[in-house]
């Protein structure tokens, strides 16, 4: 039995309580859930509920056939089981204490492609993207200087379309973003 | 019309005739809307004898049992009974009445989130707050109570939807596009299914409660493969107790030679089961040596608990007539010689020496009823024993709480089943500890006359709390004792207008037995029975099932034990 982080997506009708049993159905089955994230897709009166789980296969398998038992999720999507890309979108506002350190995290952020949001005489706001591993790596970077506070979304994912000639490539912002992420962790 | 004789009409258009129920502020004007309706209604006199009577009426019967109940109070004594025909798979739509929507969240008076509290003990509810979704919402709640692995629905309408005009078409479309079960099996998996079998040298059938609606399936897949069949406390009708391929009941209190047969087999078929942890005991004990090949119609239970090596997932009445036709007789002398041994060797006994015990009463009713009556069951020891010594011959006849064990079940199931199956008698083997947990509804039972038989095995005792206790507590007895206070069940009968008596000797039982049995009317026989019998044999928790204790055969033998 091997025991892995599964992204999980759950499509749900937009009903009164639909999310309530999903949590319920986790809460009662004792299914330990490390992040949810829930909201509107573009079909109209559909949501996705994503999470990250960390368990044995057999685990997993059990609670994605229990949750496609509720009556309002339409599917149930284990991601893990095929080429997905995730995302996750963090806020961290880093204390500025001198001028010198304002610089020097903005070419961390640079080297994330972090976005600054905000900004004020004593603290930055930036918005990062990217796997748990980018976002843990440009937290890491920011403590030195001073968390003052974050927020994380939880992990988002969607299925990738399969690659035409067989290679999972690095196409797109996606794999150089993360190459980022590994070189500035390196450095 | 309005919004509750909508939601009587709607109840008709599903063909319910019967409901069980207990009105209340939040539901009157369905109660009153009933007045105009042809669907009868059975006043109980406790929300939750409501619910495990539509319960049994649909374990009895195969139509959807609806049971009635007010906000608040009403609505929360329902959950018992939703939760136990939720563990036991068991088509109820229960229908709730509220306070208005514009109450809804300010603790008005009887509020309780009855969506919120049922939401873990029902497959699915529903809070109405339109009053032009009615008839879809109830129709879906029919819908998916009897489909698929069947369950309780709870539809709970606000009175002020109750009372809002309706104008509308009750010709509606399903709409649910989440829920689509899986009835057609496999052909692959059933192809694997048949190649497992005709593999197996030493193969057992086991039933459950998904079974009682294949019982003719169930029938003709083990006359023509000769294969033995082990039926679960669920599955007991779904293949006749008494046939000679019957290995009888696995698990805590199986039968010796069921459990053997589970130890020693080389593959399972099981089917409609859950591989409760009552019927496997320790999991990585329950049969080392065997296939398991796993038929169900919820996917969620395919290897829930234990493995299945060949899943298929689908209805019984599909799958097995084709795995049927894949399959020719199986030979099995080897294994039935063994089986054979087993059953022989360990027959139901139990002492005669000593005053009455529950065993023999169990097993009159059993001998008088010939087993052509419908049995319900309270939760205990009595119920164990009736499991064993009268398990019923036809699907549908056998009413026991299994996954919940609900004390107080047996009682308003007996109610169920008498208007499940007009004219068939009725016997509710209780006891004294249990029967009252809802005693209150020999008014219903003498209001209807229905012909139930209370039989009360009365040791003045929890028996199985007892029991336990004295195998692993060390005898320290805890608030097990009742003798001191029970009623005296006669008479209590009899102030609720029904036959009722009093039996203390074997002699007396044997002679009133068939006389009561023969009037068809209510009564009550309370037996009062030896205090310290114990259900054996036993698989104490946490053990598997071939480390089950038989009993204290050397020191019964001393004694001298009847078969």
């Amino acid at each position: 039995m091997s025991v892995r982080r599964h992204v999980m997506s759950v499509t749900v009708r937009d009903q009164p309580g639909a999310l309530v049993r999903i949590a319920a159905l986790f809460a009662r089955r004792g299914y330990n859930i490390e992040s949810l994230s829930v909201a509107q897709t573009h079909e109209p009166g559909l949501s996705r509920t994503t999470f990250v789980v960390t368990g044995e296969d057999a685990h997993v398998e059990q609670m994605q056939k229990q949750l496609q038992k509720l009556v309002d999720v339409i599917k149930v999507i284990d991601h893990s089981e095929g080429p997905y890309v995730d995302r996750e979108l963090m806020l961290i506002k880093v204390a500025v204490r001198n001028p010198d350190d304002r610089v020097e995290m903005r070419q961390i952020a640079q080297d994330f492609r972090a976005r600054i949001i905000d900004v004020a005489r004593d603290a930055l706001v930036f918005e990062v993207t990217g796997d748990e591993a980018k976002t843990d790596a440009f937290i890491e970077q920011m403590r030195t200087f001073g968390v003052l506070d974050l927020i994380r979304t939880g992990r988002v994912a969607l299925p990738r379309t399969a690659p035409r000639n067989g290679a999972h490539g690095s196409n797109g912002a996606a794999g150089a973003d993360d190459r980022t992420a590994s070189r500035s962790r390196a450095a | 019309m309005n919004g509750a004789a909508a939601v009587l009409k709607a109840l008709e258009r599903q063909g319910v005739t019967t409901v069980f129920g207990h009105p209340g502020g939040a539901i009157m004007p369905i109660y009153d809307a009933l007045y105009d309706s042809p669907i009868q209604h059975v006043l109980v006199r406790h929300e939750q004898a409501g619910a495990h009577a539509a319960d049994a009426y649909y374990r009895a019967s195969g139509r959807v049992g609806v049971c009635f109940a007010t906000s608040g109070p009403g609505a929360t004594n329902l959950v018992t009974g939703l939760a136990t025909a939720y563990m036991d798979s068991s088509a109820v739509v229960a229908v709730t009445g509220n306070v208005p929507l514009s109450l809804i969240g300010t603790d008005a008076f009887q509020e309780a989130d009855v969506t919120g509290v049922t939401l873990p003990v029902t497959k699915h509810n529903y809070l109405v707050k339109d009053v032009r979704d009615l008839p879809r919402v109830l129709a879906e709640a029919f819908h998916i109570a009897r489909s698929g692995r069947p369950g309780p629905v709870l539809v709970d309408v606000p009175k002020d939807i109750q009372q809002a005009a309706f104008e509308g078409d009750f010709d509606v479309e399903i709409d649910l596009p989440g829920y689509r079960p899986t009835v057609v099996g496999n052909a692959r998996q059933i192809r694997r299914a048949a190649e497992a079998i005709e593999a197996a040298e030493r193969p057992v059938l086991m039933v459950g409660g998904g079974a009682q609606v294949a019982a003719e399936e169930v029938e003709a897949f083990t006359r023509l493969t000769g294969i033995p069949v082990i039926t679960t406390l669920m599955g007991i009708g779904a293949y006749p107790g008494g046939a000679p391929q019957s290995l009888g009941m696995p698990g805590m209190h199986g039968t010796v030679t069921a459990n053997r047969a589970i130890s020693h087999c080389d593959l399972i078929v099981g089917a409609g089961l859950r591989f409760d942890d009552r019927v496997t005991g320790k999991l990585s004990r329950f049969a080392p040596n065997a296939t398991i090949v796993h038929i169900d119609i919820d996917p969620a239970e395919i290897s829930k608990l234990v493995k299945a090596h060949v899943p298929v997932v689908g209805d019984l009445r599909d799958v097995l007539p084709r795995l049927t036709e894949l399959l020719g007789p199986l030979e099995l002398g080897d294994w039935w010689a063994q089986l054979d041994v087993w059953k022989a060797s360990y027959p139901e006994r139990y002492k005669t020496d000593k005053p009455l015990v529950s065993q023999e009463v169990i097993a009159l009713l059993a001998r008088e009823t010939g087993g052509d009556c419908v049995v319900t069951t309270e939760v205990g020891q009595h119920q164990m024993f009736a499991a064993r010594l009268f398990p019923t011959n036809r699907p549908r006849t056998w009413i026991s709480s299994g996954g919940l064990g609900t004390m107080g079940f047996g009682l308003p199931a007996a109610i169920g089943a008498a208007f499940a199956r007009p004219g068939e008698t009725i016997v509710c083997v209780a006891g004294d500890g249990s029967v009252q947990m809802n005693i209150q509804e020999l008014a219903t039972i003498y209001k209807h006359q229905l012909p139930i038989v209370i039989a009360i095995t009365n040791n003045g005792m929890l028996g199985m709390v007892r029991q336990w206790q004295e195998m692993f507590h060390a005898q320290r007895y805890s608030e097990v004792y009742l003798a001191d206070s029970n009623p005296d069940f006669a008479k209590l009968a009899e102030a609720y207008g029904i036959d009722g008596y009093n039996v203390f000797d074997r002699e007396t039982a044997a002679k009133l037995v068939p006389e009561v049995l023969a009037r068809k009317k209510p009564a009550l026989i309370n037996f009062v029975v030896y205090d310290s019998e114990k259900v054996f044999p036993m698989v104490p928790a946490g053990a598997g099932v071939d480390e089950m204790i038989i009993g204290d055969q050397e020191a019964d033998e001393a004694e001298g034990v009847s078969a």
